[in-house]
């Protein structure tokens, strides 16, 4: 009989990572003892970035080698989604180009989302056998010295989930705790956290909670058998809930705060990834997410590779460390730059055009000409084949997983954009389509004629005076 | 077959407003400037003019929409106006409506105009614009030096160039225009500059620095068109006529097709091949004696002597350090210092260029003249390597 689990995991991390030690040498003056010792670095979003752009990079990790015609629901948590009125995991689903059957929700309102999300997946799945994509992301902001801006990162990841023969973890059982326990809270209309002392959280919250859920959870399974424990927060909060449920300290892994930091709502599902790509067939595995009670989700690993794409190891590896704190705080929203008289530009969107055309724009089509073959962007009654031309021949195709070469760029240092210079240029894609695109996540001196670059779902621009986004696709270079 | 427009109509009359900075002056001032200095050489009563054409680009930050801000600058009487716009192409293309108009006997005498008031808009460089409402979802934000500086990366890549040499190339185009300005009275940037200075500038988008760059200006010149019968009956001795007006537009390959390679300008070569059959050019090189073409930025001069046929493919890095393209070379090219030195004002460039042969033809150039140029070609490229208008003009001398 086949079980239910998780088919396949996903994650990403912004390429851009804070020292902190960067963090220190700019705000240790005002942070005094808050500032603590610096110790490895912090993932933070490119000015481009946001939980919905990382969302759609950890489900296309997840969905790498995938069948994504049969994904039956998505749901998309996050405390940090861009939108509070419009349906986020719906442009998650298009960027994805999903079945229009497709059930869409966002999960929202707490750091347990991500987990909560991946236990009501696992639920489904067991009742009806459909495969749901869980997508967790947050890019959450904090006040500049404070002790959160360090803890933090910016971060996904993703599971589907579903039945199968293949799966790399297999629900085992779950349990569920709810108790409106104020660790930290954020008002609707607030930008940042109001965290209360962690030792209190330490020893009211996750010991007095924690070893509950996990022993309701576990029932007749012997603590001692659990190879991984995956707590939400800091390490030794997971050592001490360990202590506290009879399970072995060496099941406790790193939590990552080196690395990335606490990516909020993805971080649970971020330390699946990794123990998933470590676990050894039969291996237990305890997920708890932790926010205003518990939800524990025990899992046995089959020993199958969880990843076809970069997981949680490989987006742990990407990121390049830097100590450009102030261009951290930018991209935070943190510092006011000026941007130039150009940046005043009206931005607004006009939504019929966008609407008409939102499968091209977020989900990257072109189309390929049924006359003579020709791929291009942007899909267009008539074929650019100069030697066809034909009218109305053409069918969709996705472009958003093909590479592409570049043919010709510059790096603009008059253009507006958040991230100066301004690398932009005409791309042709493998199996033919030529696109004028812009360049994400690309240093100075960095492009060429005929580098190999692959495309990623960003923010192409902000309209200030609405508060809308619209995004689009642009190209990076492939990265070994 | 059409027969085409050349020798068909003369230009009797053409004035240019003094190129640059004009804080102190409206768009009504510059075309006023510009209208003076025509009428008075054409010899004729503003109330003959019949008809005009208005070429103006940035519409909503210069010189406002339609044909009414010439004519209300002008008062004319009533006569129609129509505003034409058709990128950096504009002068031409207004230029284009007056001599088809006359061509057509339509009218006998028509006004083309162009102007633009750049300096308004109270920063440096163009103005920002919508694209379209779809194509503003997924195009670059790009700037004009950014979109054409793409050439530059293509060009070397194609062909085999390194970005050294190609750069000391670019910096002679611009240090060859910065020459020819200080002999020509009505230009912006007046001053000389040294290769050095070009290639140590600041970067505006690789591989374009700030000396490779054109100005961005206030300006308007204009042309009083009407048959050869009509100027010689007007005194006319020596006369320019129109050889060839060809205008050719991209239609979507260089941007969505694989057949362009970004090193070069498809519509160039097609525009120039449609210019020189309809006045009868059949070797480029050897007819024409002099040409003002499209050097909004150093690298698009570059490779406009290879698409206009000037020079062989790959060769034009060669042809341009040996001195070919400067005054005293074989073809001068921007004897008036071009758009890099005589500015830019989009609207009135084309006619500006126009305005280079005509004066030069009829030998009125004073100390940048040339010795006895006979054909004299002008080139606009508008809009950006990728999805650009291509002009191309052929005006020639008739001795009486």
């Amino acid at each position: 009989m086949q079980g239910t689990g998780i088919r396949s995991f996903g994650a990403y991390l912004p390429r851009l990572r804070l020292e902190r030690a960067a963090i220190v040498e700019a705000m240790g003056w005002a942070a005094g003892l808050r500032a603590g010792k610096p110790q490895g670095a912090r993932s933070y979003c490119a000015w481009d970035e946001d939980a919905l752009t990382m969302a759609v990079e950890a489900a296309r990790d997840c969905l790498a080698g995938q069948d994504r015609s049969g994904v039956a629901a998505l749901v998309f948590a996050s405390t940090t989604h861009p939108f509070a009125d419009r349906c986020n995991a719906g442009v998650v689903a298009e960027a994805l180009d999903l079945a229009q059957r497709l059930r869409t929700t966002d999960g929202a309102g707490h750091q347990r989302a991500g987990v909560a999300a991946l236990l009501d997946a696992l639920r489904n799945a067991r009742s009806d056998g459909q495969p749901t994509l869980v997508v967790a992301a947050d890019r959450r902001v904090a006040k500049a010295g404070s002790e959160q801006e360090s803890r933090f990162g910016h971060g996904a990841a993703a599971a589907l989930v579903g039945a199968g023969p293949d799966l790399a973890a297999e629900y085992v059982a779950e349990a569920s705790l709810r108790a409106d326990f104020v660790d930290h809270f954020r008002d609707a209309e607030a930008e940042y956290d109001y965290a209360y002392e962690e030792r209190w959280i330490r020893d009211e919250g996750y010991l007095a909670l924690m070893p509950r859920a996990i022993k309701a959870a576990l029932g007749s399974i012997d603590a001692r058998d659990v190879k991984h424990l995956l707590v939400q927060g800091p390490q030794r909060f997971a050592a001490a809930v360990a202590k506290a449920a009879g399970i072995r300290a060496e099941a406790v892994p790193a939590d990552l705060h080196a690395e990335c930091g606490d990516t909020g709502v993805a971080h649970p599902l971020l330390l699946l990834g990794a123990a998933l790509e470590q676990a050894q067939d039969g291996d237990l595995i305890v997920l708890a997410g932790f926010g205003q009670g518990c939800d524990v989700v025990v899992l046995r690993a089959t020993g199958r590779a969880p990843s076809a794409g970069r997981g949680t190891s490989g987006s742990l590896a990407a990121g390049v460390a830097n100590r450009d704190y102030v261009r951290f705080l930018a991209n935070c929203g943190l510092v006011d730059v000026d941007w130039g008289m150009r940046a005043e530009r009206d931005n607004r969107t006009a939504q019929p055009a966008a609407w008409r055309r939102h499968r091209d724009l977020t989900a990257f089509f072109g189309g390929k000409c049924r006359a003579c073959g020709t791929v291009q962007f942007p899909l267009a009654r008539a074929c650019v084949n100069p030697q066809c031309r034909a009218f109305d021949t053409q069918d969709p195709v996705q472009l958003a997983e093909k590479h592409g070469r570049v043919k010709t760029f510059t790096e603009d240092w008059l253009a507006v954009t958040r991230s100066p210079p301004h690398v932009y240029g005409n791309v042709e894609l493998e199996g033919g389509g030529n696109v004028f695109i812009e360049f994400t996540d690309v240093r100075p001196g960095e492009a060429s004629v005929g580098l190999a670059v692959r495309f990623v779902f960003r923010i192409k621009d902000f309209d200030g005076v609405r508060g809308f986004r619209r995004y689009f696709w642009k190209a990076t270079p492939v990265r070994s | 077959m059409a027969s085409g427009i050349r020798d068909k109509v003369a230009i009797v009359g053409m004035g240019c407003s003094r190129f640059g900075e004009r804080w102190d002056c409206s768009a009504d001032d510059l075309m006023v400037e510009a209208f003076t200095e025509a009428v008075a050489d054409a010899g004729i009563e503003r109330d003959r003019i019949e008809a005009a054409w208005l070429g103006v680009f940035y519409q909503d930050q210069s010189v406002a929409r339609s044909g009414l801000p010439l004519s209300f600058a002008l008062r004319l009487p009533n006569v129609p106006v129509t505003r034409v716009e058709n990128l950096c192409a504009t002068g031409t293309e207004a230029l284009r409506g007056a001599v088809y108009a006359v061509a057509a006997g339509a009218v006998d005498i028509a006004l083309a105009f162009g102007a633009e008031k750049l300096k308004d808009t109270g920063f440096a460089g163009l103005p920002e614009r919508t694209k379209g409402t779809f194509e503003d979802l997924w195009q670059p934000g790009f700037t004009p030096p950014g979109a054409f500086a793409q050439l530059g990366a293509a060009y070397a890549a194609r062909h085999g160039h390194s970005m050294a040499d190609l750069k000391r190339a670019m910096a002679h185009v611009s240090w060859k225009s910065h020459e020819n300005a200080v002999a020509s009275p009505k230009a912006h940037l007046r001053n000389r500059i040294t290769i050095e200075q070009a290639l140590a500038a600041p970067m505006v988008a690789y591989p374009l620095g700030l000396f490779d760059c054109c100005g961005v200006s206030d300006g308007a010149a204009c042309a009083i068109v009407t048959t050869p019968a009509i100027a010689a009956s007007l005194g006319k001795r020596d006369m320019v006529t129109v050889k060839a007006l060809a205008l050719a537009g991209s239609n979507g390959v260089e941007m969505g097709h694989a057949s362009w390679d970004g090193s070069h300008t498809l519509t160039s070569r097609i525009a120039a091949e449609r210019a020189f059959r309809e006045a009868g050019i059949t070797r480029p090189a050897e007819q024409v004696n002099l040409m003002e073409v499209h050097d909004c930025f150093s690298i698009t001069e570059l490779v406009l002597m290879e698409d206009l046929g000037f020079s062989q493919p790959g060769r034009a890095v060669h042809d341009i350090l040996d001195g070919r393209y400067d005054r005293t070379g074989a073809i001068p090219c921007q004897t008036d210092g071009g758009l890099k030195c005589f500015g830019h004002p989009v609207g009135a460039s084309g006619l500006r260029m126009a305005y280079e042969i005509y004066t030069q033809l009829l030998g009125r150039a004073g100390e940048r003249q040339l010795a006895t140029p006979s054909i004299g070609l002008t080139h606009n490229l508008g809009g950006i390597p990728n999805r650009n208008v291509a002009s191309v003009s052929v005006l020639g001398l008739h001795r009486g």
